[in-house]
């Protein structure tokens, strides 16, 4: 299993290896699957586009439908305008979507299409029926990373959706990042326990999460509806739930409307849950009930009945950065010791946000971004960890070096509970406690010698 | 056409009361005039007697919601991925790379002291610069970082797309790491965009393996049957499956392309007698190239199913024409079919009359009609996602298929005999006596000439068209892939992956098959469904007795 690694960090400029991240277009992809009755359309060969879904798909175990340009050699020369067009007289007529977003591949930016054009000169033509919405977002993966293409869709449903009437909704958005459809729907019930008018945007439970009734329907009702983007503009303020991914969205809201924004983490963990609690109770001018304090309440008892197990484990986070930022916080939280915090994700932004909550505390931590999973091989070999905190691509590592895996954040493409359970909020986090206790006293239970091995811990 | 063909006898009048013809004008019905033009080639009613022409290989249209891939996916991902001692770098942006990446269930087991590179993912990870000013010198330094760092045999890389687009010269910068190395570097230039589908990247890897690897190595082999599998990818284990059965009948295999396969093995596997093709779609082109060259015969066989295993088995000893080996294979199947005839009777008896519909791949749709036939199912319907005619129509077709600019663009290797290593595997005259008693050399008969007459055929299946089958038609199960399995599945129909096997397998074989009647028979047995509906809808259903049809169906 993975040979290759020796405790040595090898020098390398030019050679990735094992990518602990993937490109733009998923991420756009899974943005506007969020949106009610969307498809989302790939602007570049078919290639791409079969990937994204079959990941996507992989993942949530679910039906992921989107479109694409296919592009053959000629469109890759000629352009992919009579692609597109003929993609949007296709999809309308075959699908009949509500909206359609199409995001650029690699292919499409470097050839240059210049999507509004496009988009525009088809509503000219009558190829785009009366009513319907087509909007886009540039996702080149020679940039940034699949966050980025998150980000840059959500940024752009803010563009060409979002509008401001003067007359308020008395509501608050929630950009929720990338987040799980389980996680969506515990922020919502978060917010719904709180009496809080809300939109969260964009919104994957009931589409990606879907009951098992016989009937197939390719626009399940789940989803942010057009009319409650387009109302975005009108609300009280923002709550963005991750630097990488919801930021940006506020700020464009806030560029655009005049809706200001609360910028925070996801809410992974105690504190990162308080936090998007207390904004909300901020900002609606509403009291927390006793209902939440009292989950709050059986989160800590539980972190702290159990927090001999946790005390000073070396752990080792990789990821997408908004959940490993979320994650690094947690960890501390529950008394483990950050070791090697990794993320595929181009920028310093990363590092300084994690720097900034191990606050000087873990001088050996080693952050890095535009990190591979190849590196952090090696580092656990120069140096173990016992407890490995990241996504199924961490579970070769794993095995190989004997570290338990819990799986979080994307993709998860070998086991379930993502699909059933929360991460988000004080249940996720409890949720969260529950399988890492249990991954640590496993390995315990399985590996101890036999005299320590107990019955009651 | 040779007499080996068993045309199947009888004809799908209709299925749940509607015509295969009615059901084709339901899926057309209401499409773009442009669209509709186009899948009207593309989905055929049978006739085995004298296959009808199906529009295939052709473009994908764009906004249909298609199964296809790219070509990158199938030379890349298909082909050469399954090698897993050589070094794979993807030269472009991260995805491609990534999501190749252990997603294709091609196994190996990596004996000691070989690496198994199918566990990483190397990329050169392009970034902005690299677009701008080109890739050429970071993906030279890629291939250096990783010889230094893990001195591998060979060296193997694939273009993407925009590598294509900004005009890397990666074939240069191989030969001159080739050159710098001292070990074999090679490239392929399988942008995603060169052709309709996978299919264009199977045909690149084809020349590029027979250009770089085939022939290398000339230590002979002294095993009496020699031959080589080709198209099989050791999917959940199949080439170990086929692999073990003809051990027991006395069979070396020299090497298996591509699945569970070395570099090794592959530089030296034109020692072989023989070449036997599963997958035609995706490797015909090397057992052209290698008979050409080398003088190996071959021929199609199917170890998918047990009839046809047994076909199988039985052509390859009346090739090699010993009474030692036609006796040892009479043996082996007449013990494999002692362990199989009686599960396969009790299987069969559950599940007799069910209908089936497969749509994958290049060769499986076909191939899972055997095997589902054994138990009773019969395939009303199936279609491949990137064949061409000839897998449809037989190879018969192949002088009439007009080659397209999309076709046109890969290129056709000019391949000549080796005058010091060409040498016939069988006379002239033996070869000439078996072809008189009808045995087929060089040939695939097609889907359609194994499929019942007005069987519905439909080439590049779109969402559109699979659920108006699955709403018409009613099948009791589907084998497709990952992205349309759980829409199939929301419908109330069970899916059986047939690119991934949903992680199970091998189904390769007598073992194999035994495999996949248990599968099939839990997947149509199990209660599940039968739970879709809480019993209080059924008290309200009972009050209503016009529920929609979906519903009725779930129940
Ligand atoms: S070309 Fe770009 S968009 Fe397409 S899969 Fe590769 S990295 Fe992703
Ligand atoms: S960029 Fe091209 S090679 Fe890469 S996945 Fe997309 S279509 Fe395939
Ligand atoms: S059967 Fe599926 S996975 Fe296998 S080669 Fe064909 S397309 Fe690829």
């Amino acid at each position: 299993m993975l040979d290759l690694a020796t405790p040595t960090i090898s020098e390398r400029s030019a050679l990735k290896i094992n990518p602990a991240k993937t490109c733009q277009p998923i991420g756009a992809m899974y943005a506007a699957l969020g949106i009610h009755s969307c498809m989302p359309h790939s602007h570049g060969s078919q290639g791409c586009c079969a990937y994204h879904r079959s990941h996507l798909t992989r993942h949530f175990k679910e039906p992921v439908a989107a479109t694409t340009s296919s592009f053959t050699e000629g469109a890759s020369v000629f352009g992919g305008m009579a692609n597109l067009q003929q993609a949007l007289i296709n999809i309308f007529s075959i699908y009949n979507p509500e909206v359609v977003a199409v995001h650029t591949t690699c292919l499409s930016e470097v050839i240059g299409d210049d999507i509004p054009t496009i988009i525009k000169k088809a509503r000219e033509e009558g190829k785009i029926p009366e009513g319907k919405t087509v909007i886009h977002a540039n996702t080149p993966s020679f940039v940034g990373s699949n966050v980025t293409g998150y980000s840059n869709m959500c940024v752009g449903i803010v563009n060409y959706l979002a509008e401001k009437s003067g007359e308020s909704t008395e509501a608050i958005n929630i950009f929720p990042g990338w987040l799980d459809p389980s996680d969506m729907r515990e922020l919502k019930r978060l917010a719904e326990e709180l009496g809080v008018k809300y939109t969260l945007c964009p919104d994957t439970s009931d589409v990606l999460d879907l009951p098992q009734t016989g009937v197939y329907e390719m626009y399940p009702k789940g989803g942010t509806p057009v009319e409650a983007i387009k109302r975005m503009g009108d609300a009280i303020k923002t709550v963005a739930l991750g630097e990488f991914t919801a930021h940006a969205a506020a700020q464009k809201l806030n560029d655009k409307c005049g809706v200001p924004f609360e910028a925070l983490d996801a809410p992974i963990g105690l504190t990162n849950t308080d936090l998007y609690i207390d904004a909300l109770r901020r900002i609606a001018e509403v009291d927390v009930p006793a209902s939440i304090d009292a989950e709050r309440g059986r989160l800590l008892d539980v972190i702290q009945d159990i927090g001999q197990y946790f005390h000073e484990v070396p752990v080792a986070i990789f990821g997408d950065p908004d959940h490993v930022v979320a994650m690094t916080r947690f960890a501390i939280e529950l008394g483990l010791k950050p070791k090697y915090i990794f993320s595929g994700a181009t920028g310093r932004a990363f590092e300084n946000r994690v720097h900034a909550i191990l606050d000087g505390r873990f001088p050996d931590a080693i952050v890095k971004q535009q990190g591979d999973l190849f590196e952090l091989h090696e580092r656990i070999k120069a140096d173990p960890v016992k407890l490995i905190l990241g996504n199924t691509y961490g579970k070769h590592i794993g095995r190989a070096e004997n570290i338990p895996l819990v799986r979080f954040g994307f993709p998860i493409l070998d086991r379930v509970g993502h699909r059933l359970f929360p991460t988000v909020g004080y249940r996720g986090a409890m949720h969260l406690v529950e399988k890492i206790s249990d991954a640590l006293l496993d390995q315990r239970d399985r590996t101890c010698p036999e005299e320590w091995f107990e019955l009651v811990q | 056409m040779s007499t080996e063909a068993t045309i199947p006898t009888g004809t799908i009048e209709e299925v749940e009361g509607v015509t295969p013809d009615a059901l084709r004008e339901q899926m057309l019905k209401g499409l773009p005039s442009k669209t509709l033009r186009k899948r009207a080639k593309q989905i055929v009613s049978n006739d085995p007697e004298t296959p009808p022409e199906i529009g295939a290989n052709s473009r994908t249209i764009p906004g249909i919601i298609t199964q296809r891939g790219c070509t990158y996916a199938g030379c890349r991902g298909v082909v050469i991925g399954p090698i897993h001692d050589i070094l794979h770098i993807t030269h472009g942006p991260v995805g491609c790379g990534y999501y190749s990446w252990m997603t294709r269930r091609n196994l190996a087991r990596v004996p000691e002291g070989q690496t198994n590179y199918m566990q990483y993912c190397m990329t050169t990870d392009m970034q902005e610069d690299h677009i701008v000013f080109g890739g050429e010198k970071r993906l030279a330094e890629a291939i250096r970082e990783a010889y230094r760092l893990f001195k591998p045999k060979a060296i193997s890389v694939y273009a993407t797309c925009p590598v294509g687009l900004i005009g890397d010269d990666i074939h240069t910068v191989c030969r001159l790491a080739k050159e710098e190395l001292g070990i074999n570097v090679f490239g392929f230039s399988c942008e995603g965009y060169k052709g309709v589908s996978q299919s264009a990247g199977h045909h690149i890897a084809n020349n590029g393996v027979f250009k770089h690897m085939i022939g290398l190595d000339d230590t002979p082999n002294d095993a009496k049957y020699k031959i080589n599998i080709l198209g099989e990818y050791n999917i959940g284990g199949d080439a170990w499956a086929i692999d073990e059965l003809l051990k027991k009948c006395g069979i070396s295999i020299l090497a298996t392309l591509s699945g569970g396969v070395s570099y090794d093995e592959i530089i030296n596997c034109h020692q072989a007698d023989l070449n036997v093709v599963m997958c035609h779609r995706s490797i015909n082109y090397m057992a052209e190239m290698m008979e050409t060259k080398f003088g190996i015969p071959w021929f199609k066989v199917n170890f998918i199913g047990a009839d046809s295993t047994a076909k199988s088995l039985r052509k390859i000893a009346k090739y090699f024409d010993d009474k030692e080996l036609i006796d040892r294979v009479e043996e082996v199947i007449a013990a494999e079919l002692a362990v199989l005839r009686p599960i396969q009777a009790e299987i069969k008896a559950k599940h007799q009359g069910k209908k089936a519909a497969i749509f994958v791949g290049g060769s499986r749709a076909h191939h899972y009609q055997d095997l589902f036939g054994d138990i009773g199912i019969e395939t009303v319907s199936a279609g491949y996602e990137f064949a061409h005619r000839d897998d449809y129509e037989g190879r018969d077709v192949l002088p009439n298929i007009k080659v397209d600019a999309d076709s046109r663009n890969i290129e056709e290797l000019d391949v000549e005999p080796d005058e010091a290593r060409f040498r016939p595997r069988i006379s002239p005259e033996a070869k000439q006596k078996l072809i008189d008693a009808g045995f087929a050399f060089s040939d695939y008969l097609g889907m359609m000439r194994e499929m019942k007459k007005r069987a519905l055929v439909i080439d590049d299946i779109s969402h559109h068209e699979l659920e108006h089958l699955i709403k018409t038609w009613k099948p009791d199960i589907i084998g497709s892939g990952i992205k349309d399995k759980f829409i199939i599945e929301k419908m109330g129909v069970p899916c059986k992956q047939l690119h991934s096997y949903d992680y199970g397998g091998p189904y390769a074989s007598f073992a194999g098959a035994i495999n996949f009647y248990k599968e099939i028979d839990r997947m149509l047995s199990t209660k599940v469904w039968s739970y879709v509906v809480p019993p209080w809808v059924k008290d309200r259903k009972a009050a209503a007795p016009e529920a929609p049809a979906e519903e009725q169906k779930a129940a």
